[in-house]
């Protein structure tokens, strides 16, 4: 049942995933990135992450794209198929060919140790609480570190998007 | 059939990669900016796949960062890229080459 | 097996309620305007000469939508043009799996939870499926290729994004004072006493959430005054180029958002199925009376009272709806970035002192 799902997810997100970078149109572009995150939020809550799952669910696909979506509209949609492909297109296809093989053989070639957690269960791994207390003890700095970037990140956004007078 | 942390590995490692062959080969800014999500999302995976295969809740918080710079990245990144669009009228990275010389 | 059954009963009954629910609010919201205009309103339906108050409207509307013709703009794309209804009407059904709408159901040692999917994150679940409605706006003013379209697709996009902060934001003090992400429990914490007599409802804790809620879940269903995607007399809004069944999911879609806020407000903040002072064994008031009910009464009367919250709330709901004139565009996103967020940030603060304090 597990090994069905897994199968199902991973070829929609490879099919979905290739679309993205096959398609013409940007705006079909970025709805097959949205089926892409879904099948990896899917995944996740395999994965025994289902909080994870539900914010990537809610910031990914339901915030950063529907801005990804707003922007297409904002601008002038027709120039928006020009100049579709690089010169190095079958540059591009090799190197990117050449990582998956290599990942590949080093996921063959390094044996990972059988204790898994995929054998095992961890009770309460993925929970909200869990996850909460992790966040809210070992990892505080780096939470308020991230409150400072997303911080940056608005104040840059709204300087650079301002009309010039 | 059981599924282990080396197909999750093998998934995470083709979509980066297919990420990857996406931001070399288009030139739409957006198209490419769509890559860069699609490898972030790669790496996540592989992230709370180890964090099940470790029983350790570690790398699910750092999902939760990688997706907290992602929204801040996304935020700004689109922000150029419209005022990019304004000034030149084309998100074609190419023709985007003034500071090249 | 038997499990198996018992959800396929519970997802089947949840969604025919809901069906019907937000078929009979068409109907209240024609008459409702009626009588707030001193109309007579929808009384022209009838079989075989029977009118029964203009209670068969839902089913003439539903007649008249599936006899027109669809048509599909030319130039736009045809896919997408058919998701794009699917994708506005399928998260606002869905976000009702989590939503109690009773405690447990005992009959003999059978044990059935009056909930279908009682999940750890249920609260993330409906906030992560609301978001999803966006696209259902955003898409449909894309793939129409039509300028009043695209005018409201984008006002969409901009609209629900902004409001989807506040919606989220106003619901963290809940989190924090009921320390949990699970609507059960939720609504289970709702039925201690304040101070011995007050219900520990939503509302009496978060009596500023409630306020920020309720105006930025009307505007995430787009209605007015938040109708600014729609706009019937500027823009004709994201589904000009709709018709016949598709145009009808659309429409039903807003009916659906409605009874969907109704249960969201009326489980966060006014007790869920609870009536004050009802316990599993009958009422204990405070002043000292007491009354045994059986079980089955019990279950009955929350169910009731369920339903009798929702109503409420719809009803307020389309009572706003036919007060209000339309926020301009600006107006509205000064109200929500101004207005609102400071307000939803302050009240996180305050609740996080108060807590605080209590602890100590």
């Amino acid at each position: 049942m597990e090994a069905f799902f897994f199968l199902l997810l991973a070829v929609v997100s490879i099919f979905s995933g290739l679309m993205v970078i096959l398609q013409k149109s940007p705006v079909a572009s970025v709805l097959f990135l949205v089926l892409t995150l879904v099948c990896v939020a899917a995944l996740f809550v395999m994965l025994s992450a289902p909080f994870i799952a539900a914010i990537q669910v809610i910031i990914y696909a339901g915030a950063i794209m529907v801005l990804f979506l707003f922007v297409l509209m904002l601008l002038n949609l027709q120039r928006f198929t020009e100049g579709a492909w690089s010169r190095f297109q079958i540059t591009g296809v090799v190197v990117a060919a050449v990582l998956a093989v290599v990942t590949a053989l080093l996921l063959r070639a390094v044996p990972l140790p059988a204790d898994s957690g995929f054998l095992r269960e961890t009770p309460g791994l993925g929970s909200v609480e869990a996850v909460g207390l992790s966040l809210f003890t070992e990892y505080l700095l780096p939470f308020e570190i991230a409150s400072f970037l997303l911080l940056a990140g608005i104040i840059g956004a709204v300087i650079l998007s301002r009309r010039r007078p | 059939m059981i599924i282990s942390l080396n197909h999750y590995l093998v998934l995470a490692a083709l979509l980066f990669s297919i990420g990857v062959a996406g931001v070399l080969t288009r030139r739409n800014a957006i198209i490419i900016f769509a890559s860069i999500e699609l490898m972030m999302n790669a790496v996540n995976l592989a992230f709370v796949a180890f964090a099940r295969h470790w029983g350790d809740v570690g790398g699910q918080i750092f999902v939760f960062f990688i997706i907290a710079v992602a929204a801040a990245e996304v935020a700004v990144g689109l922000a150029i890229i419209v005022v990019l669009f304004r000034h030149r009228e084309t998100v074609n990275i190419d023709k985007v080459n003034l500071l090249k010389w | 097996m038997l499990e198996t059954i018992i959800i396929l009963v519970k997802v089947w009954a949840v969604l025919l309620t809901l069906v019907s629910l937000a078929a009979i609010m068409t109907w209240v919201e024609r008459k409702e305007s009626a009588i707030m205009q001193d109309r007579l309103g929808a009384n022209r339906a009838d079989i075989l000469g029977f009118r029964v108050i203009g209670l068969f409207q839902p089913m003439a509307d539903g007649l008249k939508m599936f006899f027109k013709e669809d048509f599909v703009p030319p130039q736009g794309n045809k896919i997408l043009h058919t998701l794009a209804p699917v994708l506005a009407f399928f998260p606002a059904m869905v976000t009702f799996a989590v939503i109690p709408f009773g405690n447990v159901l005992n009959i003999g040692d059978l044990a059935i939870k009056l909930q279908i999917a009682d999940l750890n994150i249920g609260l993330l679940f409906i906030l992560a499926f609301g978001g999803f409605t966006s696209y259902g706006v955003v898409l449909a003013g894309w793939s129409s290729n039509s300028k009043y379209a695209m005018l409201g697709g984008l006002r969409g996009a901009a609209q629900l994004i902004s409001y989807e902060v506040v919606l989220g934001l106003s619901l963290v003090g809940l989190v924090m004072v009921y320390g949990t992400l699970q609507l059960d429990r939720m609504v289970l914490a709702q039925n201690e006493l304040l101070f011995g007599f007050l219900p520990a409802w939503g509302i009496f804790l978060q009596p500023l959430a409630f306020l920020l809620f309720f105006p930025a879940a009307i505007a995430e269903s787009k209605r007015i005054p938040f109708d600014l995607p729609e706009a019937e007399s500027e823009i004709v809004g994201y589904y000009t180029e709709y018709s016949g069944l598709r145009f009808g999911l659309f429409y039903f879609a807003e009916f659906v958002e409605i009874i969907v806020i109704s249960a969201l407000v009326s489980t966060l903040f006014f007790g869920g199925y609870h009536i004050p002072w009802l316990y599993e064994e009958g009422f204990a008031f405070p002043w000292g009376w007491t009354w045994e009910l059986p079980h089955l009464v019990v279950v009955i009367l929350r169910l009731a009272a369920f339903f009798v919250k929702i109503a409420f709330f719809a009803w307020l709901q389309v009572l706003i709806r036919w007060t209000l004139p339309r926020f301009r565009f600006d107006q509205m996103m000064r109200l929500c970035w101004k207005g609102l967020l400071p307000l939803v940030v302050l009240n996180i603060l305050v609740t996080g002192l108060i807590l605080l304090l209590a602890q100590n």
